[in-house]
Formats: structure tokens, C-alpha cells, sequence
């Protein structure tokens, strides 16, 4: 067989490919797999969500969150949050075109966001568990606002390693234009992250 | 802008969103939040309009930071099921509230201060048949 034939064939085949599973088959498998694991993610997030609201309407007793938790230092979470988020979608298009340095710069902004955010929680919480006497052992309110915000805390942490990982690769060029899709996929993540806290923060601090 | 992505080997060419223009709505959308939040409206218009927010800055990160709006349908349907099972756990935890709710009583804050707890410091209150 020819190249051209055997080239030919191989397309015809894909082509086959593609129309047995036109609407299945997205540009990267690693999009779907993250994609899948976001949605049950998100079913624990919301199901623990569901638990809290279930848990607060059939408590008439319930306190104020305006009480005990400050709004000012969670406003600013949430817009670095909003800021990591777009720092990270700039190093995703930096990488597509190949510009590096713009790359590692936006990324090393991402791990900065993230690292921020978490020395503000930890601050809260330093403040919530001291001050305010609160405490995971206290009531239903101490119990599900530590476990919905650390639980969401852990998963910052984890974006935070994740991003680094992918920031050291690209300032030792193991990561590069090529392999763009792996901060794609990550950045999947690090969103899914931020579209979480936007429901936290509504549903545990502002109602 | 236009951004090209190599997806399967196949050089494909689509417009990527203006990521400044979300995060000036996300901004906005936050700020109007916040506003809500501080001008004492009556609880449920106060409440309804809060989720409401959320879920328009949520949908904005879902679609143009995520890219739900440029992928294929596929992808969206991942994205929805949690969503929709979400809301039927809610709805299946609506009789327990309605029969939570009939039985009105007291649950008082025991403690604020852990120091000061007692051997059981959480115990229920009496339970009352309704």
C-alpha cells in the first residue's frame, strides 16, 4: 500500500471513529476524566450544602452567621479567588501560543492566589476558634461551617500543590507548548474551586 | 481574540471570551452581593436574591472560565447531572423539614465558649411528639 493510501485509510478510519460517537468523544480525554470526577465532587458539595440548609431551616434557634463570622475578610477571599481564576486562564492561553515566561508568571500568580487565600482562612479560623469561642464540637453551626469550609480549604490546598507542580514543570521545560492540555485540565480544577466558594460563601456567610 | 487549540491531532480554530469582561461581571455580581447583604431587606427577598447571584456567577465561571459555553454538548451533560441530583436531594429532604418544623421546641446556643462545657455538652433537648 502507498503512503497516500495508507494515509488516506487512516483518516477514514478516525472519520469512522468520530461518527460512531459523535457527541462522546471531546478533544481530550483527560477534559472528560476530570470532568467526571468534578460532578461527583460536586455531589459531595452538594449534598453537604443540601445537609447544612436541611439542618438550619428545621433549627428555628439557629444563630446569625453575621454574628460570629466577618464578612469583610471573606469578600476578599472570594476576589482573590476570582483574580486566581483569571490569572490561571491567562497562563492557559499563554501556554497555547508558547509564551513561556507569560506562562510561568500567570501560574506563579495562581499558586499566589491560592496561597493567599488559604493564609486568610487560616487566619479566620484562627480568629473563629479563639475569640469567638467556636469550635467544631460546640453546635450544628460550629460543626458544618468547619467541615463545608475546610473540606473546600483542602480542596485549595490541593489545587495549590497541583499548580505547582505544573509551575515547576514549566520552569524546568518538562511542561511546554505541546502538553498545554495538562493546564487546561488543571485549570478545570482550579475553577470548579472557585464556583464552589461563590456557593459557600452565599450560602455559609451571606444568608 | 482567537485562540488555536490542538485537539486530536486537529488544528481547531474558535474565539475564546474576553476573560476581563467575566471577571469585571464576577466583580460587579460580588459587590452587588455584598450590597444585598448589608440593606436589611425582608429575609426571603433577601435570600432569593443572594441565590440568585450565586448561581449567575456560578453559570459565568462554568461557562467561560471552564468553557462549557465552547465545548461539546457532552461535557454539559456531565456538568448538569450533579446539579439535578442536587435538587431532587433537596426536595427529598423536604419531609423531614415540614415535620422538623412542626415541633417548635427550644434548641438555646448551650455554650459559645468550649472552655466551658460540660461532661455533655451537646445533648439534646427533650424531644416533643407532635
Amino acid at each position: 500500500m502507498s503512503e497516500a493510501a495508507a494515509v488516506e485509510t487512516h483518516e477514514h478510519g478516525a472519520m469512522q471513529a468520530d461518527q460512531l460517537e459523535p457527541s462522546l468523544t471531546p478533544g481530550s480525554l483527560g477534559k472528560l476524566g476530570m470532568w467526571s470526577f468534578l460532578a461527583g465532587d460536586a455531589m459531595t458539595f452538594g449534598a453537604a450544602i443540601a445537609a447544612y440548609g436541611a439542618l438550619r431551616i428545621g433549627n428555628p434557634n439557629w444563630p446569625s452567621p453575621a454574628a460570629f463570622l466577618g464578612i469583610t475578610t471573606t469578600a476578599i477571599m472570594t476576589f482573590v479567588l476570582i483574580c486566581s481564576s483569571v490569572t490561571m486562564v491567562e497562563a492557559l492561553g499563554s501556554i497555547q501560543t508558547g509564551r513561556m515566561a507569560r506562562y510561568r508568571n500567570f501560574m506563579a500568580l495562581t499558586v499566589l492566589g491560592g496561597l493567599v487565600f488559604l493564609g486568610m482562612q487560616a487566619f479566620e479560623w484562627h480568629h473563629l476558634l479563639g475569640e469567638k469561642g467556636m469550635s467544631i464540637k460546640v453546635d450544628l453551626f460550629d460543626a458544618t461551617f468547619f467541615i463545608l469550609t475546610g473540606f473546600h480549604g483542602c480542596h485549595v490546598f490541593g489545587g495549590v500543590v497541583y499548580n505547582s507542580v505544573l509551575l515547576i514543570r514549566g520552569m524546568t521545560g518538562k511542561l511546554t507548548q505541546a502538553k498545554a492540555n495538562l493546564v487546561e485540565v488543571a485549570g478545570l480544577y482550579w475553577h470548579f474551586v472557585d464556583l464552589v466558594w461563590i456557593l459557600i460563601f452565599t450560602f455559609i456567610y451571606l444568608i | 481574540m482567537t485562540t488555536q487549540a490542538a485537539i486530536s491531532g486537529h488544528e481547531v480554530e474558535h474565539s475564546g471570551p474576553n476573560y476581563i469582561a467575566v471577571f469585571i461581571y464576577l466583580s460587579v455580581l460580588t459587590a452587588i452581593e455584598l450590597g444585598v447583604y448589608a440593606m436589611g431587606l425582608p429575609q426571603v427577598a433577601k435570600v432569593g436574591l443572594l441565590i440568585a447571584l450565586a448561581w449567575a456567577k456560578a453559570v459565568l465561571v462554568a461557562m467561560y472560565f471552564m468553557h462549557l459555553a465552547m465545548e461539546k454538548r457532552a461535557l454539559a451533560v456531565i456538568a448538569i447531572i450533579p446539579v439535578i441530583l442536587v435538587t431532587f436531594l433537596c426536595f427529598m429532604l423536604l419531609p423531614d423539614l415540614t415535620t422538623r418544623m412542626w415541633t417548635k421546641f427550644d434548641h438555646p446556643r448551650p455554650v459559645t465558649n468550649p472552655a466551658e462545657m460540660g461532661a455533655n455538652p451537646v445533648a439534646p433537648p427533650p424531644m416533643q411528639t407532635p
